[in-house]
């Protein structure tokens, strides 16, 4: 009995931490701007939509990966799935939610963009060191 | 004998522990966040040794089986008081550090008398019984601890985004942690499951505080009551 309250309360609590720890990461990342390079291979300019998440993410995972970006990635990809499963079910029921789910969707692209254009920058930069050497 | 996954998730969370340590220097943050920083370097110390003692006795042995246990408690012990340094953090301008001080001993206190209750039935292995549950009985204080404190971070309006993502990576271990602990208690045929998981969780609290001192200034700051936002 004691271990099945423990459980129900860790698990609503990891989701509360867990969808909060991922809108903080989302809110650092909001704040950065693309650059036009970018806008233009995503094609997002100012908002963005949800239905190209997938596709950012294909791109991301075109780009060497860096180790420090990993956590934040895979935890949004999540949240993504999560947002995803809200969308086709309570969010069909409630317009509200509805309209939160794809904003949360359309910031979870943009942390994807930003996060592509980190490792842009970085490709970018070992090439130079390559070049230089 | 232990298996590669369990090699590979070790290497990696000690490579990330010390990772912490050097991007907290690195950024000019170490002695700010001293102990979370105390608490990664003990981490890191606790699995080097685990090793040490794995590679000599053997995984059988007694000696690895209590130095695990122990080792354990005391890295458990560790991040409870990790924890009680972000409520200093958190309430500083309150001038609360002493009381915080002493709210964690008599808590710890509290928690050690309460497992020490549930198993002083097994006299023939108490010592190792107290140990385990001192460490579930942690987790799961340590997860009402943090749910506490990021109800302070929303009341007081803390914006330090470094603080708020401290928190809540840590929220989302401690609740991983109890839900796998609960777990074990409820479904204990599938022990190399439960065995097995604590290892990945392990590792994301080093991964999300490196990002944090990599990607986040101490300057950054944040609305906590944004992220609270629900659909209405």
């Amino acid at each position: 009995m004691m271990a099945a309250i423990i459980l129900v309360c860790s698990v609503v609590l990891f989701l509360q931490f867990f969808v909060f720890y991922c809108r903080s990461l989302i809110a650092v990342s909001a704040k950065q701007a693309l650059s036009p390079e970018v806008q233009e291979v995503t094609g997002i300019q100012r908002t963005a939509s949800g239905e190209d998440f997938r596709r950012v993410m294909q791109l991301l995972q075109l780009c060497p990966e860096r180790r420090e970006d990993r956590n934040g990635i895979q935890a949004i990809g999540l949240y993504f799935s999560l947002l995803n499963l809200l969308h086709a079910t309570v969010a069909r029921l409630a317009p509200s939610m509805r309209h939160w789910t794809e904003t949360e969707r359309g910031q979870c692209t943009y942390f994807a963009a930003v996060a592509l254009e980190r490792r842009i920058s970085f490709s970018r930069d070992m090439l130079a060191q390559q070049m230089d050497a | 004998m232990l298996g590669p996954f369990t090699y590979c998730t070790w290497l990696a969370c000690s490579v990330l522990e010390a990772g912490v340590v050097v991007c907290a220097v690195k950024r000019g943050a170490f002695r700010r966040y001293l102990p979370l920083n105390l608490w990664m370097i003990l981490e890191l110390l606790s699995g080097v040794f685990r090793f040490y003692v794995l590679y000599s006795f053997g995984l059988q042995s007694s000696e690895y089986y209590y130095f695990y246990y122990y080792s354990e408690a005391l890295t458990t012990i560790g991040l409870y008081f990790a924890l009680s340094s972000l409520y200093a953090h958190v309430l500083e301008e309150l001038k609360a550090k002493a009381y915080v001080r002493t709210g964690a001993f008599l808590l710890l206190l509290g928690t050690a008398v309460f497992s020490y209750l549930i198993v002083r039935q097994s006299a023939d292995r108490m010592t190792t019984l107290f140990v385990v549950e001192l460490s579930q009985n942690l987790y799961f204080v340590g997860l009402v601890l943090t749910y506490l404190l990021w109800g302070a971070i929303l009341k007081l309006r803390e914006t330090r985004t470094r603080l708020i993502q401290f928190v809540l990576s840590l929220g989302v271990l401690f609740s991983l942690f109890a839900a796998n602990y609960a777990m074990r208690n409820l479904y204990p045929n599938l022990q190399w499951l439960w065995g097995s998981l604590p290892q990945l969780f392990d590792c994301f609290l080093p991964l999300a505080w490196c990002y944090t001192f990599l990607k986040i200034p101490e300057e950054a700051r944040l609305m906590p009551a944004r992220l609270a936002v629900a659909p209405r």
